[in-house]
């Protein structure tokens, strides 16, 4: 690309290639840099029982003879209401640390509560179910590990009829996956994923919100990548959580939030995203996105702003993939409607999650990197200005603002052309005079492009005190050769 | 004594399911127990499961004569974790497997051997692990009357699947209805 365009002096010219290359190495870094950063949110979820909903006060810590009494009236009592109670009792003091370690010290309590767990009374079940729950909760590996004779029942109730029991199973099972290697080592030969694939196709929204917990822990274990993701890639679950993002009537916030998350947490792993391609996933996330916006400004929040992030960073990643590029990009991401959702949500995002500014601008950046058609988009929409707007932000908004206007103007002459004149000048000798090395490395970045493509701004550049501007950073080690290369163009044409 | 204002309150009513006596006063508990002891419930022999699949297996391992019969030439018991393809010639390499495979307990209680009693009773013919759990009853059995257990026909299939009866739905999904939608804390 570069040799189509003649060169100035054969000196310069090396520097700058080289400068160039250099600079397209940084950015397709950039491009890929988000594929590490998984959030690290562990969500714990209790089912609060009505009386303790209301505040009321919990039961105290129970000590071993009381633990034994409750254990041994639930399984042997006489009476259905005695024996719930004392399950009940029991599930208040499992809230306790202490009474955690000494149940599970006791001999034999494991064996009785899944017993009891699975045993021809139902509300005796529910109870028991509680109490692992409880369990789960815990942070110490230990108790999470007494609970393993527990797991294959957990599985086994996840392919039945009672919603609210599913529910209960799946957020324990999650709780528990968090909490030990030797759980998740234990559930994967059980058939954990099988089961989860079977459960999926639940039409409740409650059974789904748990599900996406407790597979968003999975994903997010250590090992995931090497022992859990393959078989989450050959199972149903893909698709099955696509269906359930799909814009629409039937989208459910909540739920395409969890499963907006694992499938980040799976596109960072990097094991199979081309596989996530085939199954649409670009196209169902650019859907979601214009819907996002669409939803934005109607000003109904409605829970979607949640699903912000995590489209964002799926979106955003898999636009780093060979097989995209290859491709040229799926329909929906040509359109130039996602360039104006995307600008849309900044706007939302400037007002209420100022945060999610740079993940919104680093999709842009990879939208348009290789893009000739929606750097067009900016263009026609008008977007420059309000690009630019975004600069005195932050320093990490600027670097990527800027490196959207370098997309812009490395695609030739032409579009260089309709970023000049305007504010973009004025614009870039203000980030000059910052100190942060990175934004104003980017800032010679896009005046070279500027200078190759659009000779003009070379005498406006001179006329505003450039070489000045220049000369601030001509000591800095990152910047030096940038700065002299632009000193050269600048005074030798 | 805590009072449970979440949950449904209705004058006490018995579960209608023939055989079983239980009282409930709140919809929630019905509904959870009908779905555990009468979902998938055997026809046959009252035994509940806790799924379709697990009912699939026992019918055709337990009441099924043309399983029998199968069974001396193929390799006919199923494994009993979902999406596991693998078959065993008897009840025992398939526990094996279970065990050793699955990583599942070896007193898995719904993958019991079969017994020539009726289910009020429990023989000393029975699987030693089983013997061990007598004090809770024989898993999943609903309290029925034994006289009331036909015996298995010999020859003749039927279909056996007892499941949900499209009339009763728990206000799932229906916006009328006692439940309220509870609201879970979330900490993100």
């Amino acid at each position: 690309m570069w040799s189509r365009y003649p060169r100035r002096s054969g000196l310069v010219a090396c520097g700058v290639e080289e400068l160039r290359r250099r600079r397209r190495e940084r950015e397709a870094a950039l491009r890929k840099a988000r594929r590490e950063q998984q959030l690290v949110s562990k969500r714990l979820l209790r089912e609060e029982a009505p009386e303790e909903a209301r505040g009321e006060c919990v039961a105290a810590v129970l000590g071993e003879a009381e633990v034994q009494q409750f254990l041994r009236l639930a399984q042997r009592g006489t009476e259905e209401k005695e024996r719930e109670k004392a399950l009940v009792s029991l599930r208040q003091g499992l809230q306790h640390p202490e009474t955690q370690q000494i149940f599970i010290r006791l001999e034999g309590s494991m064996r009785t509560l899944v017993g009891l767990l699975t045993s021809n009374r139902a509300l005796l079940q529910l109870e028991a179910a509680r109490c692992l729950h409880e369990l789960s909760h815990s942070e110490q590996s230990a108790v999470a590990e007494a609970c393993l004779p527990a797991t294959s029942y957990l599985l086994t109730y996840l392919s039945g009829h009672s919603s609210d029991f599913i529910e209960l199973c799946l957020y324990t099972l999650g709780n528990l996956i968090v909490e030990s290697e030797v759980v998740r080592r234990q559930l994967l030969p059980q058939g954990i994923v099988p089961a989860l694939a079977a459960c999926i196709q639940s039409p409740h929204v409650a059974v789904l919100e748990a599900l996406g917990y407790a597979l968003s822990q999975l994903l997010q274990a250590k090992e995931a990548p090497e022992k859990i993701i393959p078989s989450i890639l050959d199972s149903l679950l893909p698709q099955h959580m696509l269906r359930l993002m799909q814009p629409g009537p039937k989208l459910n916030p909540g739920v395409a939030v969890e499963f907006a998350w694992c499938l980040h947490y799976i596109i960072c792993s990097q094991v199979n995203n081309t596989l996530l391609i085939t199954h649409g996933a670009l196209s169902t996330l650019g859907m979601l996105l214009l819907d996002l916006a669409g939803a934005v400004q109607r000003t109904e929040e409605a829970g979607l702003e949640l699903l912000a992030c995590p489209v964002l960073r799926c979106l955003s990643n898999l636009l780093t993939e060979v097989a995209v590029e290859a491709m040229g990009g799926q329909m929906q991401l040509k359109d130039e409607r996602i360039v104006a959702a995307l600008f849309i949500l900044f706007q939302f995002f400037l007002q209420k999650q100022p945060s999610l500014l740079p993940e919104g601008l680093w999709l842009l950046n990879n939208l348009t990197a290789n893009s000739p058609t929606l750097c067009t988009s900016l263009l026609s929409l008008d977007l420059i200005e309000p690009l630019l707007q975004l600069l005195p932000l932050s320093n990490v908004v600027s670097v990527l603002v800027l490196t959207v206007l370098c997309n812009v103007a490395e695609k030739g002459p032409a579009y260089c052309r309709q970023l000049w004149p305007g504010p973009l000048l004025s614009c870039l000798l203000k980030t000059l005079a910052l100190s942060d090395t990175e934004v104003v490395g980017q800032s010679l970045e896009l005046l070279q492009l500027l200078f190759l493509y659009q000779p003009e701004a070379v005498q406006a550049f001179l006329q505003q005190s450039g070489l000045q501007a220049l000369e601030r950073h001509q000591e800095e080690a990152q910047l030096q050769d940038r700065v002299h290369a632009l000193q050269q163009i600048a005074l030798h044409g | 004594v805590a009072e449970e204002p979440e949950r449904s309150r209705v004058p006490e009513f018995t579960c209608q399911v023939a055989g079983c006596c239980q009282v409930f006063a709140a919809l929630e508990d019905y509904q959870h127990h009908y779905n555990m002891l009468h979902g998938n419930a055997c026809s046959l022999c009252s035994r509940a499961f806790p799924s379709g699949h697990l009912l699939d297996a026992h019918i055709l391992e337990w009441h099924d004569s043309l399983f029998q019969i199968l069974a001396e030439r193929q390799d006919m018991y199923q494994c009993l974790v979902e999406g596991c393809p693998e078959r065993f010639k008897t009840s025992r390499d398939r526990k094996d497997h279970m065990v050793r495979f699955h990583l599942y307990p070896a007193d898995f209680r719904f993958d019991k051997p079969k017994t020539n009693k009726g289910p009020a009773l429990r023989g000393s013919d029975a699987d030693p692990s089983a013997a061990a759990l007598v004090d809770e009853g024989d898993m999943m059995e609903v309290c029925s009357d034994p006289a009331a257990t036909p015996p298995a026909p010999t020859g003749e299939r039927r279909t056996y699947s007892h499941r949900v009866p499209s009339t009763i739905c728990f206000g799932q999904g229906a916006s009328r209805g006692f439940k309220s939608t509870q609201k879970k804390n979330k900490h993100h």
